[in-house]
């Protein structure tokens, strides 16, 4: 019987544009079964996609875009983590019990 | 203890490239009869991973190499304060790799900084697994695993290395370990420690003024840094400072420390 999954894909840009090309990317993908492997670190060297838009062109829903980095007097050139991380969706069908 | 040789302790360059990338390798600088001896002890050890260091007998030796002292002289002191070491393993076939982390805890240092040597005492080609490190992201402040999210980034780079290869990493570097696709058992040998004084003029710093290693400063631009690029180099350049010992020195970008009197 078929059911739906969800499949998260993490694109760090950047940029805030959105068309900025992708930096960093991560695949969490809820349609492999339970004892595969998930992708990961160090497993690709090109990013799924060139840029968020891109990925959206292929059908990828956007669900979280990133608050825009904020600098304290001070402390305005300090750094941390990749500011611009955006989260899109896909559901996919997979068979099962 | 005794000051390194000046010939033994990093240069200008070999420094440079440390505060931009946040490691600097020796490659091969353990002969290979120490390697072997090593990995031998690693192979028979039964003992706590954070003890080998003290209960066998060849691992002290390849940190009382010149070269090797040399580089902790001028990355630490001479007499830096041992902080914790352990012998990092994957076995054959190890398929899952470690999540992007920096080690310890958020370090509120300014600028003062702990090295991590890693040694690797046997080859570790690409499909061993070697340590996955982002260049360029060792002054970023993370959480520990806070940057586990991120499964690849632009520029990271597998160090693999030959035989007898000591890589001196900045504490703060966003790194982890990866699956082994050889049928041999993989080694690494961490050492961590402490500087005892301030890192300050501590490298052999004949040719801070070189060209060449000036632009290595202002070419350490990261693939990955996007829109944070001008900041990390800010960053770099403080550091720069820092451990050439001199307040006044200016590799900022456009000369921004002079512009705002920094």
């Amino acid at each position: 019987m078929p059911h739906q999954r969800q499949q998260l894909l993490v694109l760090c840009l950047a940029a805030p544009d959105l068309e900025s090309s992708t930096v960093a990317w991560s695949l969490y993908d809820g349609a492999r079964p339970v004892d595969d492997l998930q992708p990961q670190t160090g497993d690709d060297k090109t990013p799924p996609y060139a840029s968020v838009l891109r990925a959206m062109q292929d059908g990828w829903r956007v669900i979280q875009v990133p608050s825009l980095p904020t600098y304290i007097p001070g402390h305005e050139h300090e750094t941390t983590h990749l500011p611009y991380e955006y989260i899109l969706e896909r559901m996919v069908t997979v068979d099962g019990e | 203890m005794a000051n390194s040789a000046s010939s033994d302790l990093l240069n200008a360059h070999q420094m440079a490239e440390f505060v931009s990338r946040g490691y600097v390798a020796l490659p091969a600088v353990v002969p290979d009869a120490l390697n072997q001896l090593v990995h031998q002890d690693l192979r028979t050890y039964q003992g706590p991973s954070g003890q080998f260091w003290f209960q066998t007998e060849h691992i002290q030796s390849v940190f009382n190499l010149p070269r090797v002292k040399g580089a902790i002289e001028s990355l630490v002191g001479k007499d830096p304060v041992y902080d914790h070491s352990a012998i990092h393993v994957a076995g054959p076939g190890h398929r899952r790799a470690q999540t992007y982390h920096q080690d310890s805890i958020i370090d509120t240092r300014p600028l003062a900084f702990d090295v991590q040597a890693f040694y690797f005492c046997h080859d570790t080609p690409y499909e061993m697994g070697p340590t996955l490190v982002l260049p360029g992201s060792h002054l970023r402040k993370a959480n520990t695993a806070s940057i586990s999210r991120y499964k690849n980034v632009l520029g990271q780079v597998r160090l693999a290395c030959d035989r007898g290869t000591v890589v001196f990493m900045h504490h703060g570097i966003w790194h982890c370990a990866q699956p082994n696709a050889t049928d041999t058992l993989r080694y690494m040998f961490k050492l961590r420690l402490r500087p005892s004084v301030p890192q300050r003029g501590l490298f052999n710093t004949a040719e801070v003024d070189d060209p060449e290693v000036k632009k290595t400063l202002y070419q350490a631009y990261q693939p990955w840094q996007g829109n944070e690029a001008r900041l990390d180099h800010m960053n770099r350049a403080k550091l720069w400072r820092y451990v050439v010992g001199d307040d006044t020195v200016d590799v900022s970008f456009e000369g921004a420390f002079t512009r705002m009197g920094l």
